[in-house]
């Protein structure tokens, strides 16, 4: 009964703590994104893997740089700059040159998350301003698509993967090994396009069958495809409580009402609510990148809002936009907005009887 | 506003870790020494009314109110005065005591009092009684509990909120005493009851705790206005502003206090105690603790003298070689110790002897905010902690009270406790609360 053994340790209640840490909520949603990932690269192959490793590295090694230059400890153990380089890799193109996806990294982590502070301080989601950049700078190759299952594709890269740095990717050398390698499968004719843009470009709009969207064996991101897969993932983490649900919902709901009006209004020249939910990267964008905590509001009817916006927004960019995807740019904006929604639906404090005006002067 | 059927939106469900939940109150061994701090309430301390040598029966005042916001001491055990100094208090500042020796010779048994008819009282003469037995709350505040049943001028009280809710993690000395001694508890109620002038009376239980609520329906007489009310099992459920909102629907004004509404709010310990000791005109020399934790052997729910040493409570359960923090309270909010020489006070409800697993204090890494806002859908009182805690970190202190009502936080530890990122939370809003409380004494 040595009581005095050791000192007591004295500390500030409360003296019990939930378990769960953000290395471990970073973790988990990585976990969550490596399914998506695994079928990125059964779709688009050998090259789909390198780009995917590609940026998860770049996005690592800059954070880790950045750490270095700012003089403190390396953050890249948190997972979260992990998560960053997946979301990048999995929203690009499987042809997107390594040069262009390795600057999309160094953009986005540095630009967004390190000079405003790291983890936490980042008001735009850092993989989008990535790819957002790289939209703007190389808009050909960013919407170049290869088709899914490519014969071939373990064993040979895509010609644009590896162009040398700060040329131009040759997009004709893409489209000639792609019609090459499909007439080696029997197949002919391609068309370069996505569900999405066959939509909106075609002289009559063409409509992909749900079912082949849903199982993803479609064109398009390299892990936008799989919608049944992005949703199984995004479950795995809400009911890991890792996720804010209401989001995707919200997000899911403003798209399909919306884009349901349309369709109701003209059920030939706009698509099904449906396939704008399970078209591009809407479904991926709802679970893995409007989720993103940092830059979405914070209270509960504030994320409802934040993600109704994001999926009108989404539908409004690819029905009247010059893109035919609107995912990026919506979640982008919706993440501008975001701390505005968060004061705005901040709720009555207990006790308190008139609410405060909502924007400070 | 949503409505919540017998609960409040948002709090948190710890692991209740109730262990104690079926051990019935057993009594201490007197210790052979006690340290009576003349400061165990919120209010003036006492004034001693002993001296060095004197000798003191079981039970007699050894120290008297000063003024009406505080109130007397009386000596737990029969024995004589060793020295009117100082002691460790649980804050860990040297505070005034009383040092009492016991007598191997005197009565234990015996305990000083004048018993009278309560019936024949007036309020303000049972009021003035209830400050003779010292009573004060007895779920942790330590605020005499005659202070509140005197309401200011132009508030009066129509009705009581009985907490036995005990929501914080590991305490059972509230539930075990609804079990054991429920009729006492009941005369506590109906005489608070008619001191305030109050109408009806609701005991607040939550519904993990079957055998309270049976048992104390069934100790409730035949019309009597007072029921019970099974709540939802959710920390912290017997906060004051919580309980109103749960029974009431009602919210208790910010900056306020319950009599605003029309609501008083009692500890069904301090009923007891009020119950037991009123119609005896005695003072409150022991209470009933919960004492548990994995540093201890034999945890369990003790009737302990005031004043008792920690050290000699933990000698008599045995504390482990692993314990490494003392508890005074729960683990939500209550205050660790720094030393086993302070004494049992009247505001201790619990302790708890922690080992390293146990802890999850917080000790280690802390990350930044990733704005989860886990901790904005725990507040129970809808503040923004996140954006609290940011501004405190930039020492903002005044706009924190000002622009973000941090005054009406109350310290639950909800933030804290569901914070990923490991921020102490609480611990910035009691800085931020004392900064400001020194400005405006500056002032």
């Amino acid at each position: 009964m040595s009581t005095e053994a050791r000192p007591l340790i004295i500390g500030s209640s409360p003296h019990i703590r939930v378990k769960q840490s953000v290395p471990d909520i970073m973790f988990h949603v990585a976990l969550a994104l490596l399914p998506v990932a695994a079928f990125a690269v059964w779709s688009f192959g050998l090259s789909a893997l390198l780009l995917l490793l590609t940026t998860t590295a770049a996005c690592v090694a800059t954070e880790h740089t950045a750490c270095l230059i700012a003089r403190r400890s390396t953050t890249i153990r948190d997972w979260s700059v992990v998560v960053t380089g997946l979301i990048l890799g999995l929203t690009l193109p499987p042809s997107t040159p390594l040069w262009m996806a390795v600057l999309g990294s160094i953009f986005g982590v540095s630009v967004t998350k390190s000079l405003f502070g790291g983890l936490g301080y980042n008001c735009f989601n850092p993989a989008l301003v990535g790819r957002a950049f790289l939209q703007i700078a190389f808009p050909i190759p960013l919407t170049t698509w290869t088709p899914p299952d490519l014969p071939g594709r373990f064993s040979s890269l895509l010609p644009t993967t590896l162009t040398f740095p700060f040329l131009r990717a040759d997009t004709a050398a893409l489209a000639d090994y792609i019609r090459t390698a499909l007439a080696s499968g029997g197949v002919d004719g391609w068309s370069g396009a996505t569900p999405l843009s066959m939509w909106k470009f075609a002289e009559v709009p063409q409509f992909e069958s749900l079912p082949r969207l849903f199982l993803g064996s479609i064109a398009g991101s390299t892990g936008e495809t799989a919608t049944w897969l992005i949703i199984l993932c995004g479950l795995y983490l809400i009911a890991r409580n890792m996720m804010n649900w209401r989001i995707p919902a919200g997000m899911l709901l403003g798209a399909f009402l919306l884009s349901g009006a349309f369709w109701l209004s003209d059920k030939t020249h706009y698509p099904s609510p449906m396939f704008m939910l399970f078209s591009g990267g809407l479904m991926f964008g709802a679970l893995f990148m409007a989720s993103d905590m940092v830059a979405s509001p914070m209270t509960s009817a504030g994320v409802w809002i934040y993600g109704f916006f994001i999926g009108m927004v989404t539908v409004i960019i690819r029905i009247f936009g010059a893109l035919p995807e609107g995912v990026m740019f919506a979640i982008l904006l919706g993440n501008a907005v975001s701390p505005l929604i968060t004061s705005a639906t901040q709720p009555r404090t207990y006790g308190l009887v008139r609410q405060k005006r909502w924007i400070k002067q | 506003m949503k409505s919540y059927v017998n609960s409040f939106p948002h709090g948190v469900h710890p692991p209740d870790c109730k262990y104690t939940a079926d051990a019935v109150i057993e009594t201490l061994p007197l210790p052979p020494e006690v340290t009576i701090l003349l400061s165990q309430h919120i209010g003036a301390p006492a004034k001693a009314l002993v001296a060095k040598k004197s000798k003191v029966m079981r039970g007699e005042p050894i120290a008297e109110a000063v003024g009406f916001v505080s109130v007397p001491m009386h000596a737990p055990i029969a024995g004589t005065v060793t020295a009117v100094d100082y002691a460790l208090n649980p804050r860990g500042e040297m505070a005034q005591a009383i040092k009492i020796k016991i007598d191997p010779d005197a009565d234990q048994e015996e305990i000083y009092g004048t018993p009278r008819d309560l019936a024949s009282l007036t309020p303000d003469e049972l009021i003035r009684a209830v400050q003779e037995t010292g009573t004060v709350g007895l779920g942790g505040a330590a605020f005499p509990t005659h202070v509140k049943m005197k309401p200011p001028a132009g508030k009066s009280v129509d009705t009581l909120i009985v907490n036995g809710c005990e929501c914080e993690p590991y305490l059972t000395t509230d539930f075990r005493i609804m079990v054991e001694e429920s009729d006492k508890i009941i005369t506590g109620i109906q005489l608070v009851m008619e001191a305030m002038g109050a109408k009806e009376a609701f005991i607040a239980i939550e519904n993990n705790k079957p055998e309270a609520l049976e048992s104390m329906a069934k100790a409730i007489p035949a019309g009597a206005p007072i029921s019970v009310r099974s709540l939802m099992t959710k920390y912290p459920q017997g906060a004051e502003k919580m309980l109103s909102r749960a029974v009431l629907h009602k919210d208790v004004p910010s900056g306020g206090l319950p009599s605003d509404i029309g609501v008083g709010c009692f500890n069904v310990a301090t009923l007891l105690q009020l119950g037991q000791l009123l119609p005896k005109g005695q003072g409150l020399i022991e209470r009933v603790i919960t004492v548990s934790g994995g540093g201890v052997e034999r945890p369990g729910n003790y009737r302990i003298p005031l004043g008792t040493p920690i050290r000699y409570i933990m000698e008599q359960v045995g504390i482990r070689p692993e314990a490494r923090k003392i508890i005074s309270g729960g683990p939500m909010m209550g205050m660790s110790l720094s030393s086993q020489d302070i004494p049992l006070t009247k505001g201790m409800s619990g302790l708890l002897v922690l080992t390293e697993e146990e802890m999850r204090d917080g000790g280690g890494t802390v990350y930044p905010c990733i704005k989860c806002a886990r901790c904005v859908d725990a507040c129970p009182i809808f503040l923004n902690p996140s954006l609290l805690g940011l501004l405190a970190r930039k020492a903002r202190y005044e706009e924190m009270a000002e622009e973000h009502h941090l005054n009406d936080c109350f310290e639950c530890g909800c933030c804290t406790y569901v914070c990923p990122s490991n921020i102490p939370l609480v611990q910035y809003f009691r800085i931020a609360k004392a900064m400001n409380r020194e400005r405006e004494a500056a002032k």
